[in-house]
């Protein structure tokens, strides 16, 4: 039964995983326990995506899946799902650069992979970057763009994070379609990722290794 | 006395449109495109986004709102790095028209947008999942009524027009026209008369740069452009989320739209090269790239319709000019089963090596003549492709 809707979900089944969901909760099932599975699917998701076995529609698909999921679920949770994080990361797309959707895919891995992303959205001023970082001490930091303009935004913003004093205590990952090693040099970061996958890496290298 | 354009096969079509473009100055854009003999070297042109205006030393601003300075910075480029053609000087557009129709499928710049930077696309459901019917039964129809008003503030009056099909016969056709006495309708008309003057401004200054390059040697690449169905629909209808559920939503409706789409785009491509007098149609690849869709999705919803598109147009001897944005090396393989000699492409981060080999087995002597069935292989690097402006 469990492991029926981990599969749904992992396999993309829709409309069979939310009735699984339905049916489960009419028995009266902890809702925790059913989040918590689909929380599992969509581990799998992110293992097939980074297998290159999904690409990004199926990833898009699954967090659609997930979505419909956690509105029958929520409601009948009794408290808010605890799942223990492994760490804190500030996510945006910085300023002038208003493209969302390779951000979106890197902050969705790194959701599934168990972090706690903050996510600023897109054209985010370079002290909202500065403020978060402060007020949730996050460790990681990530900053997106698709346009040339942003290799410069992205330099101002870490120039900004170093200005604050918060340098030492951040690592900071770059990505986006036109970044390169060179670009990394440029901007000042700590190292940049080619994909989502290489995002996650990251993040899992400096916050557990 | 010359056969009639009906009369002619697809290659005299083609060999009439180039023979009506500005006469290339150099003949191997012509070898490179046709492929019958190799050209010496190969041709180079540069999609240079706003490069010319950087290097002008103006803004992207000054380019959408200062048309002469756009065409000076443009006109500049061109002689001073001498392609072997130009795109013209299009891509930065008329700023103050976008204002005075207040469209908000782009932010621009001074308008969402720094002075200093590019354009970028607000993508969106423009179109919902539940109205695919609504543009599968009558494109022209929902795009007045419930496209354009969306994409453009100004159009809204356009939601009170009568179906114009509608307007037969003579009992109660006055009916029809009772919502141009409306005051929203007319706000709407006010618009369009504005956007059309400014319009015709802004073609002003870029008739007079082409008239200007074309003239010293270099001549225009494309005569306009025209999409791929899914591009069609993601780009700008449903937008990437929208378009990539509806692959298992509702791909049957998916499949009806591009299907809808595919004489609309070719007609679309045809009817500017016509009119122009030019070959070649510029076709922005997007969202069949690398990792966006799988190997099954693409050959399933991107190539089939996509390629209806460009068998189309080269049947009336229009040279399609695909710029495949970002990295296409997955779908090198796919995309090659194209009639050989008939298409131009950018393949921008692809795999250099990859698609010139494709272009080599293309032209080696064993394929040289083609044949049924044969596979053809047409890839040719014309221009150290960059994408345009978007995405």
């Amino acid at each position: 039964m469990a492991g029926d809707l981990v599969n749904l979900l992992a396999d993309l089944k829709e409309q069979e995983a939310l009735k699984v969901v339905k049916d489960r909760l009419a028995k009266g099932e902890d809702a925790f326990k059913i989040l918590e599975d689909a929380r599992k699917g969509m581990e799998v998701v992110g293992k097939r995506f980074a297998e290159s076995r999904y690409f990004i529609p199926d990833l898009v698909y699954s967090g659609e899946i997930l979505k419909a999921v956690s509105e029958l679920v929520k409601p009948k949770l009794t408290k808010e799902a605890g799942t223990k994080k492994l760490g804190k990361v500030v996510f945006g797309t910085v300023a002038g650069d208003i493209h969302d959707i390779g951000k979106d895919i890197v902050v969705f891995m790194l959701d599934v992979n168990g972090f706690e992303v903050h996510d600023l959205g897109v054209d985010v001023p370079v002290q909202k970057f500065v403020d978060k970082i402060k007020e949730t001490g996050a460790p990681v930091v990530g900053l997106s763009g698709f346009l040339t303009l942003a290799f410069d935004s992205m330099k101002q913003t870490i120039e900004a994070i170093k200005g604050a004093g918060l340098r030492d205590k951040v690592k900071i990952m770059i990505g986006g379609g036109q970044i390169t090693e060179e670009v990394r040099k440029y901007t000042g970061a700590d190292a940049y990722g080619k994909d989502a996958m290489a995002g996650v890496s990251l993040a899992q290298k400096w916050i557990a290794g | 006395m010359a056969k009639e354009w009906a009369d002619m096969t697809p290659d005299e079509k083609q060999e009439a449109l180039i023979a009506r473009w500005m006469a290339p100055k150099d003949p191997q854009i012509k070898d490179a495109i046709q492929m019958k003999k190799l050209p010496d070297r190969v041709p180079v042109f540069v999609a240079p986004s706003f490069f010319p205006a950087y290097h002008a030393g103006i803004t992207p601003y000054d380019a959408m709102y200062d048309y002469e300075k756009c065409a000076k910075a443009f006109r500049d480029f061109v002689f001073e790095f001498a392609p072997d053609g130009n795109l013209g000087a299009y891509v930065p557009g008329p700023g103050k028209f976008f204002e005075i129709l207040d469209y908000k499928l782009y932010s621009w710049p001074g308008h969402g947008v720094a002075k200093e930077q590019s354009y970028q696309a607000n993508e969106g459901e423009y179109m919902t999942a539940d109205e695919y019917d609504a543009f599968i039964e009558d494109p022209s129809n929902y795009f007045t009524h419930s496209y354009l008003p969306r994409v453009f503030g100004k159009l809204d009056g356009f939601q009170m027009l009568p179906v114009l099909t509608g307007i037969v016969e003579i009992y109660g056709v006055a009916g029809n026209f009772i919502p141009f006495a409306l005051p929203p309708v007319q706000a709407t008309y006010q618009a369009l008369f504005e956007a059309g003057a400014e319009a015709l401004k802004w073609a002003g200054a870029m008739g007079g740069f082409n008239a200007e390059v074309i003239t010293a040697g270099f001549p225009l690449i494309a005569a306009g452009f025209t999409k791929a169905p899914f591009d069609f629909v993601g780009d700008t209808l449903r937008g990437t989320r929208g378009v990539m559920l509806d692959m298992y939503r509702c791909p049957d409706k998916l499949q009806e739209a591009m299907e809808r789409l595919v004489p609309i785009m070719i007609k679309m491509g045809v009817g500017t090269c016509m009119m122009n007098g030019h070959p070649i149609i510029f076709m922005p690849l997007h969202k069949g790239a690398d990792g966006f869709l799988s190997d099954e999705q693409f050959k399933k919803f991107y190539w089939p319709t996509f390629r209806k598109v460009m068998m189309g147009l080269i049947e009336e001897g229009v040279i399609p000019m695909p710029a495949a944005e970002g990295s296409w090396n997955t779908r090198l393989e796919v995309m090659s089963d194209l009639p050989k000699g008939k298409t131009m492409w950018m393949i921008d981060n692809s795999d250099i090596f990859k698609a010139k080999k494709r272009a080599i087995r293309f032209v080696s002597p064993g394929h040289a003549t083609g044949g049924e069935g044969l596979r053809q292989k047409t890839r040719r690097r014309m221009c150290p492709g960059r994408r345009l402006h978007r995405e």
